[in-house]
Order: structure tokens, then C-alpha cells, then sequence
């Protein structure tokens, strides 16, 4: 899933501060599976907004709506008819749900609530990890199923490192170094043999080569 | 054919090699980097010019070498991955081998959240391993990455290290048969204070072969006192100090620690000398020169041979 984490209600107050009517925008996909913009966060933030206006003598007025998935335009048109009756959408999409309500109401003014951090997987209640950068070009298959361009501080593709300790990596202590899992693991299932070929060098133009990429398929086209 | 370093020469005829290693400065200065030279020139075969080492920012490797080579001595090129993308680095090793240098450690490079620059982008476009290939592809087949040629390839003796105290243990060995498969001549390796996990190690080098295929430099940093040990052993990663090590400097009064430091480096060159497959030292004495000379000498392996 996508990750994310609310911003600091101060920063979120200062970029809603002009406005008086705010459609508050959840999404029930991957932002409400990490907790941070599903439904039960739309409400909380909603009345902790309420709140503190209300402290201050302020007077805002907040309409909830949680969409199934924020980033596809046919759940966004569902605030087709909401949108001009509010000063402001308050989005707690990832941020390409933020960027595609935008798109479908250009005329709008959409302000993120999340910072959005990273694809990952829920570890356990209450913990979620980095585990997949989009590189674009999936190597797994010869790691394990441990990607050491995410897992590896340094991204190494020819690791470990003279930093791997204990099972630790030298950058953080409290993470474990990723390559002693590939290793442990590739020699645990008797495949320690993948490790001894060369990865070349990476073709990073599937990931950065020219600005945003797409991807289009005419299979899918209606 | 360009002339051959010092320290391949030296190598190729089979003495035993005497590396040492030059912090730059933190400025603009080359005085320093002038007298570090003069300090060492005549006791070591070759000068390494760490390459912003720790992530702290200094006067470049490449700079330092050339002033070095203007000395007279043979720079070692340090070249980590993580501040350049591959047309930085291809570019570089061209530049290094026209200014005269004529050898290259590549490394990855300690992480960027160690140094002065910690919100720095780590590049890591290539790692060590990948380096290695793509330097010794320039120098042999005169070809950079993807296959376009170069008008004269640089001529460079490509080396890499080896960190035989960190983990997994067993993998190093796999790992320095990767560097070498992927063209490293020559190893320094990390400092070496535990010499049973060194000679362990070494035996598993020979075990495959690997000895007669790259020479092994070993790793030497005098301490300077229990302090200093301490600090390596702790905070310092893929360092191993052990307790017995640490216990002999807290054995003798402070003012006496660097001298048992010296004593305890000189042991271990000499035990180097001994172990079949080792090819020579490499002194790392961090702000601390003026001990190479004192260390060369009492090891015996002063004068350094005409080659």
C-alpha cells in the first residue's frame, strides 16, 4: 500500500486558515488501511479542526466524505455537486489522490492533509514499513524477496557492506541489514549460488529516465 | 603502454608492499596535503587520498593525488560511489589517469548520515563491485558503460577493500571473490586488531584460491590510546577492537598508550609478514604521519626496493 501520515494540525490550519467552509476527503484504500486518511481519520480531523476553531471563536463548517479510492476519476466525480458548495477540499488522500481531485475540479482549491511517505507493507498493529521504491524494473527474484534498493541503506545490488553488524545496519541500529537477510535467507532455501553472479549496473531511466512515467495499454482502453 | 604505478611494480615483483593512507584537509590549502607527502615519501610505495571520507566534506581525492604525484609520490585514487552518478565517476577515472595517477581503490563510501552533510541525496548509482567493472572495462577494453569507446582508455591498477570483521562472516570471503571477479587487483583491508579472525579469514582466501589472484594488503591503524580504542570498537562500524587489545593500552600510564599503540601496530605487521597470501601493509595513521616512518623501520621493511 501507499503510506502516509497527517501533518501537524498547526500546518494544516494555516493552509485552510482563509476559508470557512472545508469538504474534508478520505480515501478507503491504502491510506485508510495505514490509518492516516480512511474514514475514522476524516471524522477526527474534522471535529479536532471544529474544536479548535471553536476554542479560537471561529466559526468553520466541515462536510465529511470518504471516497472508495481517491486517485480513479469515476469515486472522485461522487463530489460532483459538494464541491462548489466549499471554499476548500482538505484532502487526506495519498498525494495522487490529492493531484487527481485537482484534476477532476481544476477550478477547486485541494490542500494535502498527509505527507505521503512510502509503499509498504503493515508489519503489525500499529507498524508499517518501506519496502518497494517503484524502481520499475522488479529484481526480487534474486534477492528473496528482500529488495535491497529500498532495504539497503545504500541501495547496494552487490552487498553487504563493510557495515552489516550483528545483523544490523551501520546507518541505523535499529534496522536490520537487509543484506544479511537475502543472505540468510538465499542460504536457508540452499540458493546462496544467486549471490555469486554480478548485478550490473541498474538502468535507473525506468525509475527517473524522463520525469513522471506512465504506464498505457490498449488492452484497457475503452 | 603507460608507465606502471609504483605500487603494481612493487607488487608484481613480489616484495611486500607498503601503502599508507592521507586525509585532506578541510580547506583549500595544499600544504598540508604537500607535507603529509614529504613525511611519508620514501617509506611507503603509495599515498591513498581517502575520498570525503566519513561524508565530511574535504579537498577533493583528485586534486590531493595530482598534488601528491607533483611530490613525487604514488597516489592512491579513493573513488566511493556515493557522491557521483556513473558519468561522474567514468568521467573522473579519466581525469585521474591524465593527470598521471595510476591507481584506484573503489569503494561504496561510508553513508552520507555519518558526516557534515547528512541531508545530502546518497547516489549510490553504482556500487563497489559495479565500479570495479566498469573501471576495469575502461582500462581493458577501452569501452565505458554501454559499450561506447574511448579514445585512449585510462591506465590505472584497480583495487577495492575488504572489511573481514563484519558480517556474515563467511559471505566476505564470497563477497572479495565478487570484487575480484569483477577486476579488483589489489585489497586493503579494514584494520586489523584481532588477528585470529584475520588469520580465519585468510585461510578461507586460500581456501579459494583467491591469494593468487589479487594481492592482500592488511589493514593497519596504530592507536594513539585506550580512548581512541574504545571509540573504534563502539562507535566505529565494521571495526573490531577486541577486549584483550583495549586491556593491554589501559595497562600502561596514559603518556605511554601511543608508544604501546606503536608496539602493538609493529606486532602485527610483523605477524602479517608471516601469514601466506598477505602481500603487504596498509597504514591508515589518522592525523598521525609521523608514525609510518617510525612503523616501516622497525618492521624491516625499510628501505623500500628499487623496482
Amino acid at each position: 500500500m501507499i503510506t502516509a501520515e497527517r501533518k501537524p494540525l498547526s500546518e494544516i490550519k494555516a493552509m485552510i486558515a482563509p476559508y470557512r467552509k472545508i469538504l474534508v476527503v478520505g480515501c478507503g484504500t491504502c491510506v485508510a488501511e495505514c490509518a492516516s486518511g480512511g474514514e475514522k481519520e476524516v471524522g477526527l480531523l474534522s471535529s479536532a479542526l471544529r474544536m479548535d476553531a471553536k476554542m479560537e471563536g471561529r466559526e468553520i463548517e466541515t462536510k465529511e466524505i470518504t471516497l472508495d479510492r481517491q486517485c480513479v476519476y469515476e469515486f472522485i466525480e461522487q463530489l460532483s455537486g459538494l464541491v462548489n458548495q466549499y471554499d476548500v477540499i482538505l484532502s487526506l488522500g495519498c498525494g495522487a489522490g490529492v493531484q487527481a481531485v485537482a484534476e477532476v475540479f481544476p477550478e477547486a482549491y485541494v490542500v494535502p492533509a498527509l505527507n505521503t511517505t512510502f509503499i509498504g507493507e503493515t508489519k503489525e498493529a500499529g507498524l508499517w514499513v518501506e519496502n518497494c521504491r517503484g524502481c520499475g524494473d522488479c529484481k526480487l527474484g534474486y534477492f528473496a524477496a528482500i529488495c535491497p534498493i529500498t532495504r539497503c541503506a545504500k541501495g547496494l545490488f552487490n552487498g553487504p557492506c563493510g557495515g552489516s553488524k550483528d545483523g544490523k545496519c551501520e546507518v541505523n541500529p535499529d534496522t536490520p541489514c537487509a543484506w544479511q537477510l537475502i543472505i540468510t535467507r538465499l542460504d536457508e532455501s540452499g540458493r546462496l549460488n544467486l549471490l555469486q553472479a554480478i548485478h550490473p549496473p541498474a538502468d535507473w531511466s525506468k525509475r527517473e529516465g524522463k520525469g513522471p512515467r506512465k504506464i498505457e495499454r490498449e488492452d484497457q482502453k475503452t | 603502454m603507460k608507465a606502471k604505478s609504483r605500487l603494481e611494480r612493487v607488487l608484481r615483483s613480489g616484495h611486500f608492499a607498503v601503502t599508507a593512507e592521507c586525509g585532506p584537509p578541510k580547506g583549500a590549502g595544499p600544504e598540508m596535503i604537500r607535507k603529509k607527502g614529504h613525511i611519508l615519501k620514501g617509506f611507503v610505495d603509495s599515498v591513498n587520498v581517502t575520498d570525503n571520507q566519513t561524508g565530511i566534506v574535504r579537498l577533493c581525492s583528485l586534486a590531493s593525488c595530482a598534488l601528491l604525484k607533483k611530490e613525487g609520490l604514488d597516489p592512491v585514487l579513493q573513488m566511493v560511489t556515493r557522491d557521483r552518478n556513473r558519468i561522474a565517476l567514468q568521467s573522473d577515472v579519466l581525469g585521474a589517469s591524465a593527470l598521471g595517477i595510476r591507481n584506484i581503490l573503489c569503494l561504496s563510501g561510508d553513508h552520507q548520515s555519518f558526516g557534515n552533510q547528512k541531508e545530502a541525496k546518497g547516489v549510490f548509482d553504482l556500487d563497489s563491485i559495479q565500479l570495479l567493472q566498469v573501471v576495469r572495462g575502461m582500462r581493458d577494453q577501452g569501452k565505458i558503460l554501454g559499450g561506447e569507446e574511448l579514445s585512449e582508455p585510462p591506465e590505472l591498477f584497480i583495487g577495492a577493500v575488504a572489511n573481514p570483521f563484519a558480517d556474515p562472516f563467511v559471505y566476505r570471503v564470497i563477497r572479495l571473490e565478487k570484487k575480484v571477479n569483477a577486476g579488483a587487483e589489489f585489497i586493503q583491508t579494514q584494520c586489523i586488531y584481532n588477528l585470529k579472525r584475520f588469520k580465519e579469514w585468510m585461510k578461507l582466501v586460500r581456501d579459494r584460491g583467491l591469494d593468487k589472484k589479487v594481492y592482500i594488503l592488511g589493514g593497519i591503524t596504530p592507536l594513539k590510546s585506550t580512548r581512541m580504542a574504545e571509540y573504534m570498537s563502539k562507535q566505529v562500524a565494521g571495526m573490531d577492537v577486541p577486549e584483550e587489545v583495549i586491556n593491554r593500552l589501559k595497562g600502561v600510564p596514559t603518556k605511554e598508550q601511543r608508544q604501546e599503540g606503536l608496539k602493538i601496530a609493529i606486532e602485527t605487521i610483523q605477524t602479517l609478514k608471516e601469514i601466506e597470501g598477505v602481500h603487504g601493509v596498509h597504514i591508515m595513521a589518522i592525523e598521525w604521519e609521523e608514525a609510518v616512518p617510525e612503523l616501516v623501520e622497525k618492521t624491516w621493511l625499510y628501505p623500500r626496493p628499487e623496482v
